[in-house]
């Protein structure tokens, strides 16, 4: 018979994640069942490979960033928890958002949540700054063998001539807010959940 | 038939027999009870044999039915439909089976990388070059690779459907939590029902219709190259799969049946399971593709290969492209034999998609004849998941089940068109095929189920997004 997924799901368990994330019931559930397929191992835990078997985030140019930013530094494997708040950066920003009073004093889906996402994709090494050279490796990853090192590089010093305003060379996160405070993060960075 | 059963009859007194011998050093107390034992044994064994003929043997060699496959479906419908009933009353709210497998988890946009990541510098401040850079570009990516981590397209496709609503066995018991004391006596009668009655019944039909093919064909196969022995062959064929078809309680719906593959063409379908050859044997005499096997399929494919030419490769030839079809040309080319039946997909799906036909048996030529086998997952769950369950395990669980419904659909024929290469006429029967029987048609390969992705996807994406920074002068 073999385990069934929702039984190790306790009620305990989605209540707590409801709280910390904001997702609804059914939503944890559908995600728990998601978790359970893509973990091969059935120890309760994904590794990077059960990620990389997905065919279509294999051909993602920046698979493995979006992989790492799965796991907590350091560690290889990620639980249930960790995957639903990580997850959870991705809800639709909604005006009647109920987890105000949480421990970190704001939603993980908030704007500013959401952009520090998108900066970790490019601070490899999580110190908080992206440098010219982390920049020039995201970079890479994203164009591949179609465009050479030097345009890469001239492509590289124009966005952090544009967006350093302290004169230190590299990105800090309020100076990568100040450059995307026109996008619509809200929108691009949600995924629409149905249920 | 009759002889067979006599046969039967006789044994076991031949046992008895040698059983008193043997014992009669024994106590006098541990003979009488196997006298009895066996006295009582061995007819209800003739008893079972016999209504094992002619209620479902006999009628199912000649194509002919005496409704009671028919009740007992009538019987499990009204028995589902009742749980169903009340696993609704009692979930009170109705999102469990508002989740049906078809609706996704999420909603996703369909739009190119080109307009995306234009919407996402829109409001930027237009710098002199066309095409640049901007620190947001990378929220395209992030965007889709989270989608395909919650939901995608392929993985999904190699594990078995999920249902509407529990069909009261164990095993697709996903979501599903205790509802009522009556519905788990039902639950536990099924279990009864179907391990204790129907297990032993449909091993035994299965094990006779092998035998029998085995035997048939080999009898035949002694006869000479006369008109004769094709028919008998087919006859033979015909007889068998009959027979393990009813092992395994399917109820099979053809449609359009004036588009039956015909002799020298090739039969092309959509692939589930193992069972699928037995599905559409039953209704037509096809010649089989396959690997040589060793054990009790290579007894199989050695007796088949008697009666009638079949193609089977060994492991080394299938590699050898050229040689594979030039064998399977040949085999169309003379018209007399009879049509091929291939699965172009190379792999068992879950019969919610279609997934690539690799364009070998569209370089054969000859007339294609497409197939769509939709099977309904109510009733059993026919996919055979080959990286969880073994072939033994996998026809047990067949047979555990309550029965195997599907319905196929024979299509009209179809032939490569002018100006039309390998890939494009198979992803136009693929088309079809998935239209048909309402199959999502996917372009993924199902050799992604074990292997890794090809890097040329993911260069083509980088390709496409480098354009964009550049601008239209590209570099290489």
């Amino acid at each position: 018979m073999g385990s069934r997924a929702s039984s190790l799901l306790r009620e305990e368990d989605i209540d707590e994640i409801k709280k910390e994330t904001g997702f609804s019931h059914s939503q944890i559930t559908r995600l728990y069942s998601r978790f359970h397929s893509l973990d091969k191992g059935e120890n309760g835990a994904l590794s990077r490979e059960d990620f990389q078997r997905i065919p279509e985030l294999a051909i993602n140019p920046l698979g493995d960033r979006i992989i790492n930013a799965f796991f907590p530094e350091g560690e290889d494997q990620v639980n249930f928890r960790g995957f639903m708040r990580t997850l959870a950066h991705f809800r639709p920003v909604e005006d009647n958002e109920k987890n105000k009073d949480m421990i970190s004093g704001e939603p993980l889906n908030s704007r500013t949540n959401k952009l520090h996402f998108a900066f970790q994709l490019y601070d490899l090494d999580r110190d908080d700054k992206i440098s010219r050279d982390e920049l020039l490796q995201v970079l890479r990853m994203m164009v591949g063998v179609n465009i050479s090192d030097e345009q890469l590089g001239s492509i590289a010093d124009r966005t952090i001539q544009e967006a350093d305003t302290n004169g230190d060379m590299c990105i800090s996160f309020s100076e990568f807010t100040k450059v995307l405070e026109k996008v619509d993060v809200e929108q691009k960075m949600s995924i629409r959940f149905l249920h | 038939m009759t002889a067979r059963i006599s046969l039967f009859a006789f044994c076991p007194v031949e046992l008895l027999a040698f059983h008193e011998t043997s014992v009669c050093s024994g106590s006098g107390l541990v003979r009488v009870v196997m006298e009895g034992f066996w006295a009582v044994f061995f007819p209800v064994l003739r008893v079972w044999f016999t209504c094992l003929v002619v209620l479902i043997m006999l009628p199912a060699m000649f194509g002919i039915s005496l409704g009671i496959t028919e009740t007992y479906m009538k019987i499990l419908l009204k028995t589902l439909e009742w749980a169903t009933h009340r696993i609704q009353r009692a979930s009170r709210a109705e999102e469990i089976l508002k989740h049906s497998a078809s609706n996704g988890l999420i909603q996703r946009d369909n739009s190119s990388l080109e307009q995306e990541i234009e919407e996402l510098r829109r409001n930027r401040p237009k710098s002199a070059e066309r095409g640049d850079f901007t620190l947001s570009d990378v929220l395209y990516f992030t965007k889709k690779g989270i989608e395909s981590i919650v939901e995608d397209d392929v993985t999904q496709r190699f594990t078995s459907e999920e249902l509407q609503s529990w069909n009261l066995l164990t095993r697709t018991n996903n979501n599903f939590q205790y509802i009522s004391l009556r519905l788990t006596v039902l639950w536990g009668v099924g279990v009864v029902v179907r391990y204790c009655i129907l297990l032993p019944l449909r091993i035994t039909l299965t094990a006779i219709g092998l035998s029998w093919l085995v035997i048939g064909t080999t009898l035949v196969g002694f006869l000479p190259n006369f008109r004769v022995k094709g028919w008998l062959s087919e006859l033979v064929h015909l007889m068998c799969y009959r027979i393990c078809a009813r092992g395994l309680s399917a109820t099979i719906h053809y449609h359009n049946k004036q588009n039956r593959p015909k002799r020298g063409g090739i039969c092309v379908a959509n692939h589930t399971s193992p069972i699928d050859v037995v599905i559409l044997a039953n209704d037509g005499c096809y010649a089989m593709v396959g690997q040589v096997h060793g054990g009790l399929m290579g007894v199989l494919q050695r007796a088949m290969e008697r009666s009638c030419p079949h193609i089977w490769f060994e492991r080394a030839e299938m590699r050898d492209r050229h040689l594979v079809t030039q064998r399977l040309r040949d085999h169309v080319n003379n018209k007399t034999k009879l049509p091929i039946l291939i699965f172009p997909e190379g792999t068992c799906i879950n019969n919610t998609s279609v997934m690539m036909f690799k364009k070998g048996s569209f370089e054969i030529g000859g007339t294609i004849y497409p197939v769509a086998i939709k099977y309904d997952p109510q009733f059993g769950d026919a996919f055979w998941n080959s990286s969880k369950y073994s072939m033994v395990s996998y026809l047990l669980r067949m047979m555990t089940s309550w029965a195997i419904v599907c319905n196929v659909w024979y299509l009209p024929p179809m032939t490569q068109e002018e100006g039309e290469d390998a890939v494009q006429f198979a992803n136009r029967v693929k088309s079809t095929i998935a239209q048909q029987g309402g199959l999502v048609d996917l372009a993924w390969d199902g050799g992604l189920k074990r292997a890794k992705v090809k890097d040329s996807f993911k260069e083509q994406q980088q390709k496409k997004y480098s354009h964009m920074v550049v601008g239209d002068d590209s570099s290489d």
